[in-house]
Order: structure tokens, then C-alpha cells, then sequence
């Protein structure tokens, strides 16, 4: 008997996976785009750069603001491709979102009890942190990372992970559960694009490096996105709220544990991973006030701590074993 | 630039200068220095992090004696060098408690400065307005007519108190800062993550955990001998346990039989017990698998189940040698079972008599004449078979033995894979080699409970839920600094702001222009428009 909801899901996320793609290319036309323009805008500032100067050394202005822009304005400049990426992308969600609701109907519960719907709701939480993101900052220089991103986890997940519709085993029915998982998620949406931040920060960083050195750009499309200071910042306010939804990940944890087994912490491998993110996180946070490792150092940290994560959903859930891989109700009666 | 230079002053400095001839007293003061800097800090982290790594990849003893065992058949060679490492308790190890204790001593040595700055910071005025605004990241300035200077710094000073800053005046300008709080809840929280860690050692001693395997109808008291096994913490003395009696009146289970992806998955655990105080009457309850029964400062946990069949063993001339339920210990989720049946009031008690039987709730014959369970519920299709030895069950030595295994070493196989005693339910077989009978009398189901005492529960609970407090309000409140300087030039008065954040402040910017709009709607309407430009 194989669920004809379940079966519409499935359906639904593969339409949602080809979506994603072609808004992956959309924002990877732009990325092209921004090279072509970047080169462009070189010539335009080499020639202006004289006329710039002399105005800068005016006397009394009535209005002086120290930096160039405040950094918050987002830039509003018109991507025709990467408007298209965004569309998809609200697209994909839409249908990706049906996939993950029909799954939980069929099952008569929240969609994420098991690795396939780890995956397709965690994916499209990434999804959904990063449309909201892009009505506060312009982060479309992203949209092929995490496009990308996403389609290779459905994949993936569709692939490998799935598995027919079943119940819930006892020790998984619980509404601290349900929390646990579902701000993992989100701490996990926001990590990701936090991360993706920190590797746009390390290559603004080489290329300045490159520069430095006097050796040629061959990034130009970096000339178009923010500097590496920028980066970091946006880097660490959105792994802030991460932080603190990982946070909560790990008392719910607790307190499920508590319930179901007997002891809020038992190093139990699961617990044992979601503990390890925690501490690197900290660690990461730690950096950004700690002389000599502000920058490259935080943003590697930031990368650790996201390596983990990956670790942590892909190969502890599948390769270790403890109470978390659960066959049902844990039967020895010692 | 986000993070000023002087956000730095709130934590003891990095650069430690290593002089060359140096006292005791000072190599002192150098460690304490080193231990309790950031960078120090930072390091013992990720030493942490990375220190909680094996304790995933090797099994532990506290999670999984089971796997413990059996890396060590496997793993002989590295077991030694494992077991010296205390890789099989990596979390109560030497080495990973150094790491932490030192992480929350140099935790300590940053907090308590730390509150001490912090306290008189609180109560001392703003710091003194910077001379030149242009250096301050974000600054702008007007010039207006009809307003004399002291009227303009007075306006400034209101509005930033609106705003709730906390004022300065430095002659015509004003200082201000706001967001203490965030320092506060940073202090808060590490303090908090200190008390955690005490609680949960000082509480661990006054805890204990049992368990005990209750078969349907039979009563535990709470006393030591009524567990199958204790484990009591630090403090634990004679009248830690309360007294009560527990009594398992009937387990419900439930599995799926209608999906065909999950046939014979159980859904539900429901175990129907009552309790009983010393001074009170029996009371029934229902403890559920994700909800504990809480019963004189005990909560009572549901771990684990299976089936215990009733059998009878007489002798062969009649008498009674054996009655009562053995709990069977599940093999596989169709619930197929291993139990031993040990008879050792027999007629001749040299021939005492061992079964080592199988249950097959829903049996199904495999076309290798063995069978199989299907489905994880009994009835009258249930099956167990036997295996029969004859000898010393080892009951008599007093040495406690495992009540799920049976020594067959010295024993004598009278009936085996070729010709098991069988039974369902209500059946009655002869044994062989003149043993007696067995009669398979019903089958009932037992429940694991895990017991547990902790009393330091709320305390923990209590210091999680300040940190999570702290943790929120210092990642979130910005803290910065706004001043409002004012001079007269000719005719016209000039106000310039500015603005410093302290920490990490995304809207550094809209405050300081935000300043500027507000400062002119409180000035007289004469002054509000700016002057044009000259
Ligand atoms: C048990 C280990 C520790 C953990 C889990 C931890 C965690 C954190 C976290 C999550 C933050 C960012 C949130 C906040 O600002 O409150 C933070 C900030 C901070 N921690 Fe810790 N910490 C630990 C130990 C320490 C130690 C030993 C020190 C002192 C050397 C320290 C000094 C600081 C400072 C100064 C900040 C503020 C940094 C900033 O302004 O961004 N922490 N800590």
C-alpha cells in the first residue's frame, strides 16, 4: 500500500528540486553578470578617481556623514537575473512547502521523524531564512549557493533517504520532540547562510590579499559584493540568531531525554554532536572580541562549527549508533 | 568598523609581556593573567570541543555498556591503550574534566573583574565627549538660527533621556550612553553557566536510579532490595528512599496493522499501575513512554517491555517442582523472545532441570522447520519452544547469577534443535529423560521501569533559564554611545552628533540620524529649519 499523499509529496519536492535548479542557474547568470560589470565599473572609477578626490577636500559641508553610505541601505540596483533566481526561488519554495505539508498529512504528524524529512524540511527552512533575509539585506550574491545548495541536499535526500510514511515510535511522540527538531532547523537556516557569509568573507579577503601582492583579480565578481569587513558583521549577526535557536535545540533536547529516558544529559552520541556545535559556536562568538583572531580566524570558526553540523545530520545520524537511532522503545530489560 | 578599539577594555588584556627575570609571585600573577584572557578562553573551548569527539566514536560505559563489551572482543589490542586513556568514560575522565575545570576557572577569573568594572561602570557618568566627532564612525552636524547654545544642549539632554540614555553634560555638550544591560546579561549568563555546573554536582550526589522489571500483578516497594539494580549517588545514605509501593495492574501496547511500511511497529506503551504511600490508599495511574509518573519525589520512567510466560514444572510423580512468570528478553521487533526456566526443586536435585526457551508470539515455519515470529502480538497461536538440560542450574551456589541466561557447561542436553519440547497456550508436554511436565499456563507481559530521584533538577532548570536570559539580552540589546556637542560661530549655532557603538550595532546609523530629527523637533520652531547653506 504505498500513500497516494505521500506519493503527490514526492511528486511536488522533485518539481521543487528542477525549480531550484533553474533558479541556480539564474543567480549563476547573474554571478557572470557581476564579473562583466565589476570589469567595467574598474575603468569607470579609474577614470572618475581624480575628480573624487578634489571634491572630498571641500570645506563645510552641511551635512557630513563619515562613511560612504550607511551600510544598512540595501543596494537597489536592477539584477534581471537574479530577479528571476529570487522568483524561482519563491517558486520552489511554494511547491517544496506543499511537499512538506502533503508528507505530514500522510503521516498524520510533523514532517520530520526520519532523515528524508529532516532533509525536506530543513531544506526548506534554509530556504525560507533566506527569502526573509533578502527583504532586510541584499544577499541575491548568494543565490546560487544556496540554491545549489539545496538542490544537491534534496537530492540527496530523495535518493538515499526516503523512506515510505510510517508512525511514530513512542519515544519520538512528544511535543518537546517536535521543538527540538523544529529549532534545530531554523538554527541550522540561519547557520547556513551565515556560513555561506564567512566563505564570501575568506575569498574578499585572498582576493585583497591578491591585490596586495599586485597580482592579478580573478574573482572580479567579488568587486560587487560587499567588503570583507561587511561580510563578517552580517556573518555574525545572523550566526547570533543562530546561536541562540541551537541554544534552545539543546535544552528541548534536554528536556525531551528527561522525559523519555530518565536523565536530561547522558552523552549520548546525538547529544554528544549537538553539544560539540554549541561549544565551536561559543568559540566562534568568542573570536570576534579576541585579538589576532577577529576575521579569518572567526570566519573559519564559523566554518567548523557548520562543517559539524553537516557531520552531525549526515554521518552521525546514519553511522553511529545510540538511543537516537531508535527501532522503537528500547526492549533490554537490564 | 564595528567593534571600537576600547570594546576590548571589558576583558583582561592579551598581551602579556614576558619579562626575564621573573618571582615566583609574579610567574603567579602571569598565569593567572594567561589563564583568565580571552585567547586562553577561546582555546579551552575548542580544546573542549574536540575533547567531546571520542566519546562519540568509542563507546561509553554510561550510555552503552553493551557496546563496550563488545568493542573489547573486537578491539583486544586497543582496549588497553583505551582503558588507560579512560576512553570508555571520556566525560568523567582525567583529562576532559581538567578541560573543563580549567575553562570554568579561567570563566570565574574573567567574570569576577569583569563584575566589578561592570558595577561601577553602571554608576559612574558617561565617559567624557571626544573632542573631534569626524573620527567617530557615524557623525553629522547643522547649523541653526534663533536658538542660543544652552537651549540646544538642554533639548539634547531631553531627548536622549527620552530615549532612555543614561546623560552626561560636559559643558556644552552632552554625553550619553545606553545598553548596560548588555553587559549585564553577558555576565549574567556566564555566571549562570557557572552555577549550572555546580548544580548539576552538587545535585548529582543526592540522586539515585533504579530499575526494576515488574511482571503484570506483581509490587515493588521502594526499598534496595526491591530493585534488579541501584545506582546511588555521592550523598545517597539509609533514608533516601521514600517508601511506597508500585504495582503493574496491566501494560497496554499497540501496534500498526494497517500500513504495510511499519506492519507490527508498536504505537503505543500504556502501563496501568497503582501506587501506594505508607499512610494511603492504592491509587491508579498511567505512565506512558514520554510521561513519567511522579510519585514521592521519584519519577517513575517506562524503558522497556516484553512478555513473561507462565509456566508449571512437575515432577514426574506429580509434585510441584516450579510455578510462576518469567520474563522473556525481546530479540527483534516481532518480539521472538529468549528466556530460561531454572527448576531446581526437582526429586532428585541432582537433576535439576534448565529450559533455555524461545517465544514466538505470531510463529511462522521457516522451510528450514524452525520458526519465526511475523507479528509482535500473542494469542492462542503463540508458540515456545524448548530446549531441555539437565543438571545444576546453578541457583543453589548463592552467587547471584543473570536470571536470563542459563551456565549449560556442566550441564547434559536431553532435548535440542531436532527435538524441542513445543507448547502453546494451556498445553501440557512430558519432558524427556523421565524429567516430569511442563505446562505453558498463559502469557502476560512485564514492564522495565527505571526509577529516578534528582532533586537538583529545579536548581538546574533554574540556572539554564538565567542563562538563556542573559545569553538573549547580550546578544541582542545594543550597546552605544551618542553625544551632542554645541557652539556658537557668528550668528549661527552649530550642533554636531555622533555616535560609537560598543559591540555589534547594526542600526549605529539610524540612531545617530535619528538623533538629529528628534534634537530639532524639540527645539523652538524658529530654530527648527536649518540654516541654508552660506
Ligand atoms: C564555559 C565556557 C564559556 C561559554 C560556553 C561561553 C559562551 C559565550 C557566548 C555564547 C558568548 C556570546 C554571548 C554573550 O556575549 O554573552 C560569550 C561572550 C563572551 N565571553 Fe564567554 N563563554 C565561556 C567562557 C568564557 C571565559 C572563560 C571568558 C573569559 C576569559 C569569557 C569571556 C567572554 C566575553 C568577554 C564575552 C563578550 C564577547 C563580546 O563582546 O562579543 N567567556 N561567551
Amino acid at each position: 500500500m504505498v500513500n497516494p499523499l505521500d506519493q503527490i509529496s514526492e511528486l511536488l519536492l522533485i518539481s521543487a528540486i528542477a525549480v531550484y535548479l533553474i533558479a541556480f542557474v539564474a543567480f549563476a547568470l547573474d554571478l557572470a553578470r557581476r564579473s562583466a560589470e565589476s570589469q567595467a565599473k574598474v575603468d569607470l572609477v579609474r577614470a572618475g578617481s581624480a575628480e573624487v578626490e578634489r571634491s572630498a577636500g571641500g570645506g563645510t559641508a552641511v551635512l557630513v556623514a563619515a562613511p560612504p553610505a550607511p551600510p544598512e541601505a540595501p543596494v537597489r540596483d536592477r539584477r534581471p537575473a537574479a530577479r528571476t533566481g529570487i522568483a524561482l526561488m519563491l517558486v520552489g519554495a511554494a511547491l517544496h512547502l506543499g511537499a512538506a505539508v502533503l508528507r505530514g498529512v500522510a503521516a498524520g504528524r510533523v514532517p520530520w521523524a526520519n532523515m528524508y524529512e529532516f532533509a525536506m524540511t530543513g531544506t526548506l527552512i534554509m530556504v525560507l531564512v533566506f527569502l526573509v533575509a533578502l527583504t532586510r539585506i541584499d544577499l541575491r550574491f548568494l543565490g546560487a549557493v544556496i540554491a545549489g545548495f539545496v538542490v544537491v541536499l534534496l537530492g540527496i535526500a530523495t535518493v538515499s533517504f526516503h523512506v515510505a510514511v510510517s508512525p511514530l515510535p513512542p519515544a519520538l511522540q512528544s511535543y518537546w520532540l517536535v521543538l527540538h527538531v523544529l529549532v534545530a532547523m531554523l538554527g541550522t537556516g540561519f547557520f547556513t547562510l551565515a556560513a555561506a557569509l564567512s566563505v564570501a568573507q575568506l575569498l574578499q579577503v585572498r582576493r585583497r590579499k591578491r591585490a596586495e601582492a599586485g597580482r592579478g583579480d580573478r574573482l572580479r565578481l567579488l568587486a560587487t559584493i560587499p567588503d570583507a569587513d561587511r561580510l563578517e558583521n552580517l556573518a555574525y549577526r545572523i550566526s547570533v540568531v543562530g546561536f541562540i535557536l541551537w541554544t534552545f535545540t539543546l535544552i528541548a533536547g534536554a528536556i525531551w531525554a528527561n522525559h523519555a529516558w530518565g536523565r536530561y544529559w547522558g552523552w549520548d552520541t546525538k547529544e554528544v554532536w549537538t553539544f560539540i556545535i554549541w561549544v565551536v559556536y561559543a568559540g566562534y562568538l568568542h573570536a570576534r572580541a579576541t585579538l589576532g583572531w577577529r576575521g579569518t580566524g572567526s570566519a573559519w570558526l564559523n566554518l567548523i562549527g557548520y562543517a559539524c553540523i553537516l557531520f552531525n545530520f549526515g554521518v552521525v545520524n546514519v553511522f553511529f549508533h545510540g538511543l537516537h537511532s531508535y527501532s522503537g522503545l528500547p526492549t533490554s530489560p537490564s | 568598523m564595528s567593534r571600537p578599539s576600547d570594546a576590548q577594555d571589558r576583558f583582561t588584556d592579551d598581551a602579556v609581556v614576558v619579562n626575564p627575570r621573573l618571582g615566583p609571585l609574579e610567574w603567579l600573577r602571569w598565569g593567572w593573567r594567561t589563564l583568565t584572557s580571552m585567547r586562553t578562553a577561546l582555546l579551552l573551548l575548542l580544546a573542549l570541543a574536540v575533547a567531546a569527539v571520542p566519546g562519540s566514536l568509542i563507546p561509553q560505559n554510561s550510555s552503552d555498556p553493551n557496546g563496550v563489551a563488545q568493542y573489547k572482543a573486537a578491539n583486544p589490542g586497543l582496549t588497553k591503550i583505551v582503558n588507560a586513556l579512560q576512553g570508555f568514560d571520556v566525560y568523567t575522565s582525567f583529562w576532559f574534566s581538567a578541560i573543563y575545570l580549567l575553562l570554568f576557572i579561567s570563566l570565574i577569573g574573567c567574570v569576577v573583574p569583569r563584575l566589578r568594572h561592570h558595577w561601577t561602570a553602571m554608576r559612574k557618568a558617561p565617559p567624557r565627549t571626544p573632542s573631534r566627532f569626524t573620527r567617530l564612525p557615524f557623525s553629522s552636524s547643522i547649523r541653526l538660527h534663533g536658538v542660543d547654545v544652552d537651549a540646544a544642549v538642554d533639548a539634547g539632554e531631553r531627548v536622549l533621556r527620552a530615549s532612555r540614555y543614561r546623560t552626561a553634560r560636559y559643558g556644552s555638550s552632552v554625553s550619553a550612553e545606553r545598553g548596560y544591560l548588555r553587559e549585564t546579561g553577558n555576565l549574567l549568563f556566564h555566571s549562570a553557566l557557572v552555577g549550572v555546573l555546580i548544580a548539576v554536582f552538587v545535585g548529582g550526589g543526592f540522586t539515585y536510579t533504579g530499575q526494576r522489571v515488574l511482571v503484570t500483578g506483581d509490587t515493588f516497594a521502594n526499598t534496595e532490595l526491591g530493585y534488579d539494580s541501584l545506582s546511588p549517588g555521592r550523598f545517597f545514605g539509609d533514608g533516601s528512599l521514600a517508601p511506597y509501593a508500585l504495582r503493574l495492574d496491566k501494560l497496554d501496547v499497540t501496534y500498526e496493522q494497517r500500513n504495510v511500511a511499519a506492519f507490527g511497529q508498536p504505537l503505543d506503551y500504556t502501563a496501568h499501575v497503582s501506587t501506594k504511600l505508607p499512610d494511603g490508599a492504592w491509587q491508579k495511574s498511567i505512565i506512558k513512554v514520554n510521561s513519567p509518573l511522579d510519585v514521592a519525589g521519584t519519577s517513575v520512567y517506562l524503558l522497556g517491555n516484553g512478555y513473561a510466560p507462565e509456566f508449571t514444572v512437575r515432577n514426574a510423580d506429580g509434585s510441584l517442582a516450579f510455578h510462576g512468570s518469567v520474563a522473556f528478553r525481546p530479540q527483534n521487533a516481532q518480539m521472538t523472545s529468549l528466556g530460561v526456566v531454572k527448576v531446581s526443586e526437582t526429586t532428585d536435585r541432582k537433576k535439576q532441570i534448565g529450559l533455555v526457551g524461545f517465544l514466538y508470539p505470531t510463529p511462522a515455519e521457516q522451510t528450514d522447520g524452525s520458526f519465526t515470529s511475523i507479528f509482535p502480538s500473542v494469542g492462542k497461536q503463540s508458540l515456545v519452544s524448548f530446549f531441555v538440560y539437565e543438571g545444576d542450574v546453578g541457583l543453589d551456589s548463592g552467587a547471584p547469577r543473570n536470571v536470563y541466561e542459563l551456565d549449560t557447561s556442566k550441564m547434559k542436553q536431553v532435548a535440542g534443535r531436532t527435538d524441542p519440547v513445543q507448547l502453546t497456550i494451556g498445553q501440557t508436554k512430558t519432558l524427556p529423560d523421565g524429567l516430569g511436565t511442563v505446562t505453558l499456563d498463559g502469557i502476560t507481559r512485564y514492564a522495565a521501569f527505571d526509577i529516578h530521584h534528582d532533586p537538583s533538577q529545579g536548581i538546574v532548570a533554574l540556572f539554564v533559564a538565567l542563562a538563556v536570559l542573559g545569553l538573549i539580552t547580550s546578544l541582542l540589546v545594543p550597546r552605544r554611545r551618542l553625544w551632542i556637542k554645541v557652539r556658537e560661530e557668528g550668528d549661527e549655532v552649530v550642533v554636531e552628533y555622533a555616535g560609537l557603538a560598543r559591540g555589534d550595532d547594526p542600526n549605529l546609523a539610524r540612531a545617530v540620524a535619528e538623533l538629529e530629527s528628534k534634537h530639532r523637533a524639540a527645539l523652538p520652531e524658529a530654530a527648527r529649519e536649518p540654516a541654508p547653506v552660506p
